[in-house]
């Protein structure tokens, strides 16, 4: 029993920043159908530039808040410098793009900051909490409860809010959108700074545990893309749920079957889940009017 | 008459190039400075920089300068061979360093053996060096010779039954194989074989079955990047009061700053005298070389030294002495040096090289290490 508790901590922990990669996806693609492939960076610069910050002999959480506030800023220059001249573009080419973009940032990172591995304390310290005797370190209930935190305001930002529904206007019909008054512009660059900003926000929280390097970006990419895909891409509620499903998946092969399979186990549901539910667990229903 | 001209033009020119170019000893290099393997590449390109510019404002060797070429490959076996094709046949290079990973330097090997080029290898495969090939040699010791280190120490703590958990990278999988290979002839099972993705965040999994397997008295953890500190972490989360050995893929402080101290103590590897250049005795015949690369590398790039920036620098010792006791530049002439080498110390270890013996080194290289309190200490 506390060997099966175990996993499943495993997996909540691996699983939370998942679904906080996931979640960040989510806001550029309700605003524009684009998969922002750059995502991972987002979280990598969170995660390094909050590491340089605190080297500079700066307190963690304001590090932190310079790390969250730099990426948001480089996000919206991304948009300026990078998607908006290529407005008018069809998708597919706006997401190579962004994949453009990751490649670019990535070797930015590598000659600014170098190629070491880097890290900084987690918030409430390295004393594992013993629970049924199983053990789970305080940081990862501090990356589990910056998921739940997330999705809640995003839930609310796209339920509740004005600017949450012309996000979601935009992405239906930007020219809709545009005539009934909505800076389709200023949308986007709203979308992208927040995307970056939660991107950053789970490098902030994850680094302790998982470290941070300038190539990190990448594998939490297609993690949280993976992950985005089976909860159904633009939900938050499927952000959330995809995010801790591939984690707790993962865990339990490993656990159970065997470590070789975990990642090969996990990609075999998803991919039964999209043959099965095209959109993803909670995705839309893509209707089009005619 | 103007043909005759032209010709004498040229051949002056290339007289004159030729003249130029002797007042130089040309050196090349492809190492994988970027890409997947840059964590080994890119301290060996800037050890190799750093000595090069060391040498000639010490007025270079036999009173010639030497001039690097330096490529950077990516880790890709298809440019190094590029490269390694370009070095000598643009670059007319005399010998070449270079092949931070097996794939890399097997591919240069080739080259570098059509063309009768002496080439230095700075990867582990036994591969590269067995059967021995005329021109090929290389610095840093085996994966298996990492194994074989491991397991003399465990035997000596009476340890007959262990459990793996390795990284799936290429260094991981790997020394896995080898230390699989070479577990059966000291007595020792392997009763769980784990393995993980070096990007991955948690082990705990993993190491929780390790914890449940019956009779388990230690861990070995084949790998190197962001996943051995993670794994550490993990087995104090945990609580595992098994022996944890490291591979001497991440000897370097940096481990046990991501590890954290706490987090690493206790924790044993093979590694070699440059972790320890601090602790080594006056006498020891590795300490000039040890302190020598130590200090100026630190100085130069304000980043600690590791155990693959010391292939780079010991690849350029063997040479550099090589071609000093040749007295010429001749890659046959170079060739004959280097397997001449004899009780060359370098940073990994001392080098004695023979027509049979292409890496000169024994498993007296590895010093069996142990982390207490922070600080590497040398285990006896």
């Amino acid at each position: 029993m506390p060997e099966l508790l175990q996993f499943l901590f495993s997996g909540v922990t691996v699983g939370a920043v998942y679904a906080l990669v996931a979640l960040g996806f989510t806001i550029i693609y309700n605003a524009s159908d684009v998969v922002n492939f750059a995502q991972g960076e987002f979280v990598m610069l969170g995660g390094m530039l909050t590491f340089v910050c605190h080297a500079a002999g700066l307190p963690l959480p304001l590090a932190a808040l310079i790390a969250i506030a730099a990426t948001s800023a480089i996000g919206v220059a991304m948009n300026k410098l990078a998607i908006e001249p290529a407005r008018g573009a069809p998708v597919v080419s706006l997401i190579i793009i962004t994949i453009g973009a990751s490649i670019f940032i990535r070797g930015g990172a590598q000659l600014l900051f170098g190629k070491q591995i880097h890290s900084f304390p987690a918030f409430s310290g390295d004393t594992p909490l013993r629970i049924g005797g199983a053990t789970i370190l305080p940081q990862s209930l501090w990356v589990i409860g910056g998921a739940v935190v997330v999705f809640i305001g995003l839930w609310l930002f796209f339920t509740r809010t004005l600017t949450g529904r012309a996000v979601l206007a935009t992405s239906n019909n930007r020219l809709a959108a545009q005539l009934v008054g909505i800076n389709t512009n200023f949308v986007m660059t709203l979308s992208f700074a927040l995307s970056a900003g939660i991107g950053a926000l789970a490098g902030v929280l994850a680094t302790p545990i998982t470290l941070t390097s300038y190539d990190v970006g990448l594998a939490f990419a297609l993690k949280g893309f993976a992950a985005a895909m089976l909860g159904g891409m633009g939900n938050p509620k499927g952000a959330l749920a995809g995010g801790f499903l591939l984690g707790l998946l993962e865990a339990l092969t490993a656990g159970y079957l065997s470590s070789q399979y975990k990642d090969a186990a996990a990609f075999v549901v998803i991919l039964l889940v999209l043959f099965f539910m095209p959109q993803g667990l909670f995705g839309r229903k893509s209707v089009d009017r005619v | 008459m103007q043909k005759t001209l032209t010709t004498t033009a040229l051949a002056t020119a290339l007289a004159l190039g030729a003249t130029a170019a002797s007042a130089e000893i040309r050196i090349g290099a492809s190492v994988s400075a970027t890409g997947p393997a840059a964590f080994l590449g890119d301290p060996e390109a800037k050890t190799l920089e750093m000595l090069v510019e060391q040498i000639n404002e010490q007025g270079g060797i036999n009173g010639e300068e030497i001039a690097l070429t330096l490529y950077d490959d990516g880790g890709d076996p298809n440019k190094a061979r590029t490269f390694a094709t370009r070095l000598i046949e643009d670059d007319e290079v005399v010998a070449i360093i270079g092949g931070s990973t097996t794939g890399t330097s097997m591919s240069i090997l080739s080259v570098a053996e059509d063309n009768e080029v002496p080439f230095i290898s700075l990867a582990g495969a036994i591969e590269i060096i067995d059967p021995v090939k005329p021109f090929t040699f290389k610095t840093p010791h085996t994966d298996r010779m990492a194994c074989q280190k491991i397991f003399e120490d465990m035997q000596k703590q009476g340890i007959t039954t262990i459990g793996m958990i390795s990284g799936t990278d290429g260094f991981g999988a790997s020394m896995q194989a080898q230390c699989k290979d070479v577990v059966g002839e000291y007595g020792i099972t392997v009763a769980a074989d784990e393995t993980y993705n070096p990007t991955d965040a948690d082990m705990t999994t993993q190491l929780t079955k390790i914890r449940n397997t019956q009779g388990v008295q230690a861990v070995l953890n084949p790998g190197f990047g962001q996943g051995p500190s993670i794994v550490t972490r993990n087995y104090r989360q945990l609580a595992i009061d098994l022996p944890l050995y490291q591979s001497h893929g991440v000897a370097s402080d940096g481990f046990i700053e991501l590890a954290g101290a706490e987090a690493a103590e206790g924790v044993r590897l093979p590694g070699t005298a440059l972790l320890i250049a601090d602790q080594l005795g006056a006498d020891d015949p590795q300490k000039p070389v040890v302190d020598a690369y130590k200090t100026a590398f630190e100085e130069k790039t304000g980043t600690p030294v590791g155990t693959f920036g010391g292939y780079a620098n010991d690849a350029f010792l063997i040479l550099t002495d090589a071609i000093k006791r040749a007295g010429s530049a001749e890659p046959q002439a170079i060739r004959d040096a280097i397997e001449a080498t004899s009780g060359l110390a370098g940073t990994t270890g001392i080098y004695t090289m023979s027509p049979e013996n292409h890496l000169g080194l024994d498993l007296s290289a590895f010093r069996m290490l142990q982390i207490k309190g922070g600080e590497w200490t040398v285990v006896e």
